[in-house]
């Protein structure tokens, strides 16, 4: 029996499909092989922002006008899921030649041995031009794994017409608030009524970096590393100053609110912008958004954080280069991510990215200087920091999400004491870093 | 039974509540794609914008290869869930009918694979596709996605076949059809339903995943909507808002389309009576 036609014609279109499928596919498949005599670099940039990949992408399009013979290939990335990516593609052996992560990223491929040291292969120049302390956030043991680029202090966002009225003392980087004038501050600015306003919002989803990182101006470690290599947590005086404040502006004072505790930094925005906070503690960089979202009119400056016994002092990660040890052009690659830090184009990056370079020359540049955006109170800052306390400490990730972000968050919202903050932090947070320390 | 007029009531007005809870998050996606920088910062914010604009559309296209991150994204779901649903439907009518160890083995290895992280099977997938040089390769991202897909696709399946009588088919023997008469004939429309809720489950799993083609694929012309969406977000999860609320918006409409073509596929052929008992 012959088909009918509409089985006949649904066949064709059947068959039309699974040949136009085909065709597509055939684009599909893995890269072609590289050709020989030109070397290829992969890049993996994890540029986010508008302005930051634009800077990047022309940097490598320059980068291969000027070396025809090394090409750079310019892949994209995420920092959502950076570390299990990269896990893989090194696993896998497919790991791109540079890449871009932070430092506090680093510590598992670096003693993992997927990254190449860089000691040898660093120029004097780029050596030179980077402090130690930033070199200090991406040595482990006693190799340098990333060459650390981009960072950005914690400061106070304030809303400047309010300080104004207040008529409370303008801190400057010279001149900071200590952490009980902070303190006496905000209670100033939240007023008495009950109004919903408050003199701070402290955004603290993530409660363990902010509250490390802060904590370093007070003298505050956490993460004390004995003679024999192995580090062990402490929870004392210098370290309890910080979190202590926060607790009782929420907890006492009620000049933060307790709201924004469970927040992330954008989150606290609009309430900042609707006159709900006076001031939020935010990244250096969150001035862009605050650029994009503010009312016309609305007005805001940058203040440093407070000081404690040891000054302005707080813990960065940075943003970081490093070379993968699987690369067979680790020498390229390293000239690479010198033409990238010239100071010239560490700029271009900083500002894409609204954060601060770690070069001295870069940082000298007269656009990091300027009062629009208040560039120039974060550049004063830069001398100020350091490498966040715990970004070697093997562990870490565990002691942070098991131990200390549920401590924090159940001391900063009043359910739990002092007491009890530092026996979790110290008897439970030990017993996990025992483990990796065996 | 006759259902009074007050439980009536009761029922649509839990249907409407159900409804406005499943809406919900997607009509705030399209205000949110809809609305300027500064009136997502607002501290009232509306369900209209004040100044509806096109700005984030623009910018989320300017910013990122959206449409071929569409393609790529449509290309694979589209060719997993078929390749899925082909490979399943057979296997789940032996399964179904043919209820030995073999069968009973294979059904307890369908649940026990929906067990297995993804971070679990990552490392050695990469090494395999590695082998087979189908790293960043769209075909290589199918094949993953089909083999995710295939066990739930198979249980959901067999479940189907059950249904369909097998008194049916009987009767089609009786009459003198031959075995795939029957199946072409009885069992295959009776099945439609089934297989088309199932690719749709493969599709929208494909569609929506993110991390294997995070890992697998490289360059961005090959990259898929998830992923390209997941660009709109950066360091400690600052995201940029309106772009991505455009973007998002974009990246639903073809599964909402592809749901209301087939939707009636499924109801017509679930509501369809086959063996009067």
């Amino acid at each position: 029996m012959a088909p009918r036609p509409r089985v006949r014609l649904r066949a064709r279109l059947v068959a039309a499909a699974a040949t136009a499928l085909g065709m597509l596919l055939t684009g599909c498949s893995g890269e072609p092989e590289e050709d020989s005599g030109t070397i290829t670099l992969q890049f993996q940039s994890l540029a986010w922002q508008k302005e930051s990949v634009d800077a990047n992408k022309e940097l490598v399009k320059e980068w291969n006008a000027a070396h025809p013979d090394v090409q750079v290939k310019y892949v994209q990335g995420s920092w959502d899921s950076v570390h299990d990516q990269l896990l893989t593609s090194f696993e896998g052996g497919e790991a791109p030649d540079i890449i871009h992560d932070a430092s506090d990223d680093l510590a598992d491929f670096a003693y993992g041995g997927y990254l190449a040291d860089l000691g040898e292969l660093l120029p004097e120049r780029l050596k030179s031009d980077i402090p130690q302390r930033s070199w200090e956030t991406a040595t482990f043991g006693d190799g340098i794994y990333g060459v650390p680029f981009l960072q950005e202090p914690r400061v106070l966002i304030a809303n400047a017409k309010w300080l104004k009225k207040s008529g409370v003392r303008i801190p400057t980087p010279d001149k900071p608030w200590t952490w009980q004038e902070f303190r006496k501050v905000t209670d100033e600015l939240s007023g008495d009524a009950d109004d919903g306003k408050y003199g701070v919002a402290w955004p603290l989803k993530e409660p363990v970096s902010a509250t490390l990182n802060l904590s370093l101006s007070t003298g505050g470690k956490v993460f004390h590393r004995g003679a024999d290599g192995k580090v062990e947590v402490r929870f004392d005086a210098a370290d309890q100053v910080v979190p202590k404040t926060v607790h009782d502006q929420v907890n006492s004072d009620r000049s933060a609110s307790s709201s924004t505790l469970g927040m992330g930094g954008s989150d606290t925005l609009p309430g900042f912008f609707g006159g709900k906070y006076a001031m939020v503690p935010l990244g250096f960089s969150y001035r862009q958004q605050i650029v994009q979202q503010a009312p016309d009119g609305f007005d805001w400056q940058v203040l440093p954080a407070p000081a404690g016994a040891d000054g302005l002092t707080q813990g960065v990660s940075p943003q970081t280069l490093s070379i993968a040890e699987d690369s067979p052009h680790k020498k390229e690659a390293m000239a690479f991510i010198d033409f990238l830090l010239q100071p010239e184009n560490m700029v271009r990056l900083a500002e894409g990215d609204w954060m601060l370079p770690t070069g001295t020359e870069a940082l000298k540049d007269p656009a990091l200087h300027t009062e629009k955006n208040d560039w120039e109170t974060g550049t004063e800052l830069a001398e100020h920091l350091r490498s966040a306390p715990a970004q070697s400490v093997r562990g870490y990730p565990e002691w942070k999400d098991k131990v200390a972000t549920p401590a924090l968050q159940e001391y900063y919202s009043g359910a739990i004491g002092m007491g009890e903050l530092r026996r979790r932090l110290v008897e439970d947070g030990n017993l996990v870093l025992a483990r990796y320390q065996r | 039974m006759r259902t009074s007029k007050p439980a009536r009531a009761a029922q649509y007005v839990a249907l409407a509540a159900y409804l406005v809870f499943l809406a919900f998050p997607f009509a705030w996606l399209i205000s949110t794609a809809f609305k300027p920088a500064k009136e997502l910062g607002s501290l009232d914010p509306t369900w209209i914008p004040h100044n509806p604009t096109l700005q984030n559309f623009t910018q989320a296209f300017d910013e990122q290869p959206l449409l071929q991150a569409m393609t790529n994204s449509l290309l694979v779901a589209v060719s997993a869930a078929l390749v899925a649903v082909v490979i399943a439907t057979p296997m789940a009518y032996v399964m179904a009918r043919h209820r030995n160890r073999l069968a009973r083995a294979a059904t307890g290895w369908v649940v026990i694979s929906q067990a297995f992280p993804f971070v679990l099977i990552i490392i050695p997938l990469f090494l395999i596709l590695k082998n087979l040089h189908l790293i960043n390769s769209l075909i290589g991202l199918i094949m993953v996605y089909v083999v995710w897909a295939l066990p739930f696709a198979l249980w959901m399946l067999v479940g189907y076949v059950r249904a369909v009588p097998p008194e049916l088919e009987e009767a089609a023997a009786v009459d003198g059809a031959g075995k795939l008469r029957t199946l072409v004939s009885v069992t295959a429309p009776l099945l439609t339903p089934g297989i088309v809720a199932t690719a749709m489950f493969a599709f929208i799993t494909a569609w929506n995943e993110f991390f294997f083609a995070l890992v697998l694929l490289k360059t961005p012309e090959k990259q898929t909507l998830p992923v390209i969406l997941n660009r709109f977000i950066g360091t400690e999860g600052v995201a940029d808002l309106g772009p991505l609320a455009a973007a998002a918006f974009l990246a639903t409409i073809p599964s909402l389309v592809i749901f209301a073509l087939i939707q009636k596929r499924i109801t017509g052929g679930m509501l369809a009576g086959a063996v009067k008992h």
